[in-house]
């Protein structure tokens, strides 16, 4: 009972969305609307999971003294501390309507310094695995480097002083060998997620619900 | 009458005109006509009765002085409108045909007005301007503000617009037909047919596969190496990091992943190795954890389970990096997989992971980030290797079985594709256009 409910729920839903895709009509679309609503709203009530498992693993960390355990504090006190602020506390940081809130002046000076501290890591990171990917060490892995060269000048001011060539070779590569390959690799998934679409609609794969499909 | 009510005040109006201009410079002029013509003419829009002179078509000038830069100007009114439904929706659009202005000098835009048959002169509203020189066919409904109701009879007219904001309206149109939805969307036929056909082919390579028919499935390295990345992290005695993507669980990529998951982590219990799943998304977590749960118990191991393996870190895609590159870098596993959507957080992952030392295996449908885990990580699958990795780590016959059908889908497709080489370049030689038979078979013209 336990497994044979939520595979019908899933079996009827997906052969009422796959016969809704070919209907147009008004009510096809209410279902539709109505279905996909329930999606955030079961995510809201999911947020307080994970946010109960969060507090969790790190309670235990600092009960437990774990190693690195006062990093579990560096979690926690944001975590409950941000909402505090934004909901008890909403006024600016010096009296006034006319400065940011205690909750704006932290989340811009502090949680947006550093997402963009991490995103900016991306671009040493791409460097580093450039340098390691174009590494010459074989017949194809030079066609790599090759192509990437040729591609990478193309796309910048300073291969214009090689001539038109370099873009229309670079613009090729793009175009050709580059997008059939991607054309290949997207029909492949095209068809993973219909056969995997389609193996749970049928139950065929059950490991969503817990387990190893046994 | 009534209409010679309305045509009293546009005479007087017409006969204070000339003595206006002379009392005025032009300029003041000018301005005035634009701030005070413009809502003149729309009240007149407002008045329009069916039984009018406007009704029938004829010329009617505006309740508006005549446009300073070309006086005697006056633009011809467009003449009726037709409307049909429009076909495979949800009865929520009309096609609107107009017959527009025979007027090409001074002409700005045709306005179109709609209202509901039996509603008052009130209720015209203004459903689309379309610039002159435009096709004089519209599809009505797009506008939210202005919605078209399923059953619902409504009137239409059209007026032609000048420079300067006057409008010359057209005679009122009735809808012969309603808007209806329909019940099959006859453009999706080829989707259905193409459907339906894959659908068949699963379910025969299903039954095949139970019928104990003996299906080859060609060797992926980075599903060979699960056994290989489990073993070692349990000599090394370290854990092992299991990230099943950024995305929801809408995505089958995560559902993916998380098939996958219960997989390595009934391995993983029965090695006695410990095991990370940080998530970013709460349902995915929820998801991540009972499955988690459930290897253990089928690997007959549910003691060794531990509830803080698997947790949510944040839905913030950088932080989530922060937390699960921190996690690397501090408890140093042995064994990384990145298995499922990611974005660009992928290269900042395997690159962290790379620089601990782990051995890494990534697998994903983002043909974006392919290029950055193949770089960083020791295995990765590609596309759609990442949904048939359950399959290979089950080996259950109807699993193998949608692999096949998956692979007999290509060889379709494959087949049509060379079909289109030849006959592309049988035309090249030849000068034919037999290709022109083959894209109307695959080309699919309406698709929403």
């Amino acid at each position: 009972m336990k497994r044979t409910v939520p595979l019908m729920i899933v079996m009827v839903g997906g052969i009422l969305m796959m016969i809704q895709y070919f209907i147009p009509h008004q009510y096809s679309q209410v279902v539709f609307d109505n279905y996909t609503e329930w999606a955030p709203i079961v995510g809201a009530f999911a947020l307080l999971l994970g946010v109960g498992s969060l507090t969790r693993v790190h309670s235990h960390r600092i009960k437990r003294k774990a190693p690195n355990w006062p990093y579990s504090w560096a979690v926690l006190i944001p975590l409950f501390g941000m909402p505090f602020l934004a909901l008890i506390w909403p006024e600016s940081l010096w009296g006034g309507s006319d400065s940011p809130s205690v909750f704006h002046f932290l989340f811009m000076n502090i949680q947006v310094p550093i997402q963009s501290t991490m995103f900016s890591l991306l671009a040493f990171y791409i460097a580093s695995a450039a340098f390691r990917a174009f590494r010459a060490k074989s017949a194809l892995a030079t066609v790599l480097l090759l192509s990437a060269v040729i591609v990478m000048l193309a796309q910048v001011p300073i291969g214009e002083i090689f001539g038109p060539w370099l873009q229309n070779t670079g613009l090729w590569i793009l175009r050709y060998p580059n997008l059939a390959a991607k054309r290949a690799i997207m029909l492949g998934v095209g068809f993973g997620i219909l056969a995997t679409n389609l193996k749970i609609i049928f139950g065929v794969e059950r490991n969503w619900l817990g387990g190893a499909g046994e | 009458m009534r209409k010679d009510w309305i045509m009293l005040p546009a005479v007087l109006i017409l006969l204070m005109f000339p003595a206006l201009t002379i009392a005025q410079p032009a300029e003041v002029v000018a301005e005035d006509s634009v701030e005070n013509l413009t809502p003149i003419a729309d009240s007149l829009s407002a008045e329009v009765p069916e039984d009018s002179v406007l009704a029938g078509g004829t010329d009617l000038r505006p309740v508006g002085r005549e446009p300073l830069e070309e006086p005697g100007t006056v633009l011809l009114p467009p003449g009726m409108v037709t409307v049909a439904d429009h076909p495979n929706d949800a009865g929520d659009q009309l096609i609107v045909v107009f017959e527009p202005s025979l007027s090409d000098e001074g002409l700005f835009a045709h306005a179109v007005y709609r209202r509901e048959v039996g509603q008052g002169d009130d209720a015209w509203a203004l459903v689309e301007v379309i610039p002159a020189g435009e096709p004089n066919e519209f599809v009505d409904g797009f506008d939210p503000d202005y919605p078209v109701e399923p059953g619902v009879q409504y009137e239409y007219m059209v007026a032609a617009q000048d420079l300067d904001g006057n409008e010359y309206q057209g005679p009122v149109s009735r809808a012969e037909i309603t808007a209806m939805g329909e019940f099959y969307h006859t453009g999706k036929t080829r989707v259905l047919f193409a459907g339906g056909l894959f659908i068949f082919l699963i379910f025969y390579y299903f039954g095949r596969a139970q019928r104990g028919a003996k299906m080859y499935l060609r060797p992926i390295a980075g599903i060979d190496a699960v056994d290989e990345a489990i073993g070692r992290a349990t000599e090394m005695g370290k854990p092992i990091l299991y990230v099943p993507g950024l995305s929801s669980i809408s995505d089958v990529a995560t559902i993916a992943s998380l098939t996958i998951l219960g997989r390595v982590a009934k391995k993983i219990a029965q090695y006695g190795t410990p095991l990370m799943v940080p998530n970013r998304d709460p349902i995915v977590y929820t998801v991540a954890d009972e499955c988690v749960k459930q290897a253990y118990l089928e690997a007959g191991r549910p003691d060794a389970y531990d509830p803080d393996s698997v947790f949510f870190l944040t839905t913030s895609q950088f932080a989530f990096v922060a937390g699960v590159n921190g996690i690397m870098m501090r408890e140093k596993p042995a064994t990384n997989f990145y298995l499922g959507m990611f974005w660009a957080e992928s290269l900042l992952l395997a690159e962290t992971g790379s620089l601990s030392g782990a051995i890494q295996i990534a697998g994903t449908d983002a043909v974006t980030q392919l290029p950055f885990f193949i770089t960083t990580c020791d295995y990765t699958l590609i596309g759609e290797e990442l949904y048939a990795a359950s399959a290979y780590l089950g080996r259950e016959p109807k699993q193998i079985g949608a692999v096949k059908g998956q692979d007999a889908c290509k060889a379709i497709i494959m087949g049509f594709i060379t079909l289109a080489l030849i006959l592309g370049i049988l035309d090249l030689t030849a000068g034919t256009h037999t290709l022109d038979w083959l894209r109307q078979i695959v080309t699919m013209p309406v698709v929403d």
